[in-house]
């Protein structure tokens, strides 16, 4: 068998399958991230709390009203965009004309309280959820047994991320969403409702969050932890990919997952640093990002 | 300049507050000195001080967290009502976040400026290494109930420090000989990158070579990692007959969720070297059971425990975990000290607490050695099937008692200078 650096190279695609798979969270939750972030110039902290609010609504869902697994993929980054949307009508859109130091402390704050109330409800160690039956079992690649819940995440993540980018950049509502981006005062004197799509675009930004949520409640615990555990690193994902780049956050998110899932069979003790390492040399290289423009 | 106002800001307010407090505390004394003369019994500050640190909403707080303080709390109202003592007890909690700077701060200021006597729960074992240099440097108790490395005892033991409920030995002694004596005699370890899992890996690592099994690699991750699919591929890849999660809380869980979902059940059987009864319950019978591990202390075990345990239950809607538990016994057994050494003086309370001999719902004919170990009974415990299960929190099969003398390391291999040889 060959190897490469005495690992196998069956071993080592198995991981960069992995890879992908965790990639494919964080391209997700980076998206979400940067389509904030391009619209409303706000730093999301509260991203991980409403991914782990998309995960707990779903478990909510299946043990209280019967709720199964493809109904909360629909209906769960439902409820989370509608907390979002309350969240922006009620306490963000005074913060615009502000320093983005402001959004950033209102919504780290809300991420401790939200992670807060469900710790205090729930516990730490959180709540089992089991793969739906369509999606058990798995499939034998040769290198790797890949279950077929960790295919489907790949497989939904892409398709919803490539749908993102189109709407955005492809369509004339996305159109319309990167000019109030650019100049809000102008596009909003062409007749369009500025402030409508501004809600809505943070509604839609959680919603990609909690659909994220709902995808990771079966392959990982379902822990008011959870959130805090990987939002660190889709920041970093972002701050690499470029703030505000759509097509950054993708490319991005997927290429870190993989980097990541390299590390663990390398010298897995970096595995949680690695990613930090990148982050800081690209500041130094191309302090916009690998995909952002300087302004 | 923001910045420097906000500090500023800052900086006043915990002044005012911790002003106040020295002042609360200056008066305290003042007022009760009459009202309440301990009978024959001297203690400093007036009253006896009991400081709960642990992570209250970490990846540990369901295995102490609230759970100890509120165990910590029965101890001091069960030890009112029965030994009816005329002195005031007291009890204060902490988040030490994990950290062992966080930790060893917080030790300091319940020491120095909050007349603090006794801490107990501190699990994290690098929290406690921090906690245990300060409690010997301030000369005070630290009862640890959640920390599991043997370094306390070992290489780092002091006068001052009692290890109560487990340790990495006792794990590995307990589990590990188990498992090699049916069979399980290859082994790769899952390890939480730090003091602990090191220590618990290489512990196992001791018993399974010293019962004829071999150890053929391990995977450290670090503490917290959210996914372990990939470090599941690797201990796949070593064929391993036994994969052992030297790893605990939130860890444990999603390791073991992950190797159902990729399979690795099917070949491999996984052996949780610090399960505890709150991780089964989160990850449910279905996939847990057939685990085989070593507690501490198991709720329906006898009409003593189940009789504690559901008061607790009362309190905090969960069954204890060993921690929790031991926590209990810990603070009960440090008052009954006090109470008998006649001061809370700690040279004084801890050769009480050596001579004395531990019995309550925790520990049977309990002793705690010269290196500060506290030995008692542990259990080796199965997890059942959900069919075997007769109602809620009813998990285990305790499969076989192992005395303290055999659970523990016997005193004559302890790297403990206090050890008299």
């Amino acid at each position: 068998m060959s190897e490469i650096f005495g690992v196998p190279v069956q071993a080592l695609m198995g991981q960069l399958m992995l890879g992908l798979v965790n990639g494919s969270f964080y391209a997700m939750l980076s998206l979400g991230l940067a389509v904030i972030f391009g619209m409303l110039n706000i730093i999301n902290f509260a991203h991980g709390a409403l991914y782990m609010m998309g995960a707990m609504f779903a478990w909510m869902g299946l043990n209280y009203f019967g709720i199964g697994y493809w109904w909360s993929l629909l209906l769960a980054p439902l409820g989370v965009g509608l907390v979002g949307i309350l969240i922006e009508r009620s306490m963000l859109r005074w913060l615009y004309k502000l320093d983005h130091l402001y959004g950033l402390l209102l919504t780290f704050g809300l991420a401790l309280i939200i992670e807060g109330l469900f710790r205090d409800q729930y516990g730490v160690s959180g709540q089992p959820y089991s793969i739906p039956e369509e999606l058990t079992g798995a499939f034998n690649l040769g290198f790797m047994f890949l279950p077929k819940y960790r295919a489907w995440v790949i497989l939904a993540s892409l398709t919803v991320c490539f749908a993102t980018w189109y709407v955005i950049e492809k369509t004339p509502l996305g159109a319309y969403l990167r000019a109030a981006t650019e100049n809000p005062q102008l596009t909003q004197a062409f007749g369009i409702n500025v402030p409508l799509m501004v809600m809505l675009t943070y509604g839609f930004g959680v919603a990609l969050a909690g659909f994220a949520g709902v995808l990771a409640a079966p392959a990982l615990q379902v822990s008011p932890l959870m959130g805090s555990n990987l939002i660190i690193v889709v920041f970093a994902v972002v701050v690499i990919g470029g703030m505000g780049s759509i097509l950054g956050s993708i490319v991005t998110g997927l290429g870190l997952g993989i980097v990541e899932g390299l590390t663990k069979v390398f010298y897995p003790e970096a595995s949680a640093t690695v990613v930090f390492v990148i982050m800081a040399i690209v500041l130094l290289l191309r302090p916009a990002g690998l995909f952002g423009r300087e302004k | 300049m923001k910045r420097k106002l906000i500090g500023a800001l800052v900086g006043a307010a915990v002044m005012s507050m911790t002003a106040g407090q020295a002042l609360a505390q200056a008066k305290a004394p003042a007022a009760k000195g009459m009202a309440a003369k301990p009978a024959g019994v001297k203690l400093s500050g007036e009253m006896v001080k009991i400081g709960v640190l642990t992570d209250m909403s970490g990846v540990y707080s369901d295995l102490g967290g609230q759970g100890s303080v509120t165990s910590a709390q029965m101890a001091i109202d069960d030890f009112k009502a029965q030994a009816k003592p005329g002195w005031k007890i007291e009890l204060v909690y902490a988040d030490h976040q994990n950290k062992a700077d966080v930790g060893s701060n917080k030790a300091r200021e319940w020491y120095d400026t909050q007349g603090v006597d006794m801490m107990t729960d501190v699990l994290n074992s690098a929290v406690a290494l921090a906690v245990s240099k300060v409690t010997l440097e301030k000369k005070r108790v630290l009862i640890d109930a959640g920390a599991a490395t043997t370094r306390l005892t070992n290489e780092d033991c002091t006068p001052y420090t009692v290890h109560y409920v487990y340790d990495t030995y006792a794990l590995a002694n307990g589990g590990g000989k188990a498992v090699v004596k049916q069979g399980g005699d290859s082994w790769f370890f899952l390890t939480a990158d730090y003091a602990f899992g090191h220590s618990l890996e290489k512990d196992t690592a001791d018993v399974v070579k010293a019962n004829g099994g071999k150890v053929l690699g391990a995977v450290r991750h670090p503490l917290n990692a959210s996914d372990f699919s990939s470090f599941l591929l690797q201990a796949q890849a070593s064929k391993a007959k036994i994969v052992g999660l030297a790893n605990a809380g939130g860890d444990t869980i999603n390791s073991i969720k992950a190797a159902n979902e990729f399979g690795l059940t099917k070949n491999q059987k996984l052996v949780g070297l610090l399960t505890q009864i709150t991780d089964i319950h989160a990850l449910g019978l279905p996939t847990t059971q057939g685990m085989m591990f070593t507690e501490g202390f198991y709720w329906n075990l006898n009409a003593e425990t189940r009789d504690w345990s559901r008061r607790y239950f009362a309190k905090m809607k969960k069954m204890p975990s060993m921690l929790q538990a031991g926590v209990y016994s810990a603070v009960l057994t440090y008052l009954k000290a006090v109470q008998a050494a006649g001061t809370d003086e700690a040279d004084a309370v801890m050769k009480q607490l050596k001579s004395m001999t531990i019995n309550d719902m925790f520990a049977k004919n309990g002793k705690i050695r010269e290196d500060g170990r506290m030995v008692h009974d542990m259990f080796l415990v199965e997890v059942k099937k959900q069919a075997e299960s007769k109602e809620p929190w009813d998990y285990y099969h305790v499969r076989s008692v192992i005395p303290g003398s055999e659970a523990f390391q016997p005193l004559s291999l302890s790297r403990c200078p206090l050890v008299k040889k």
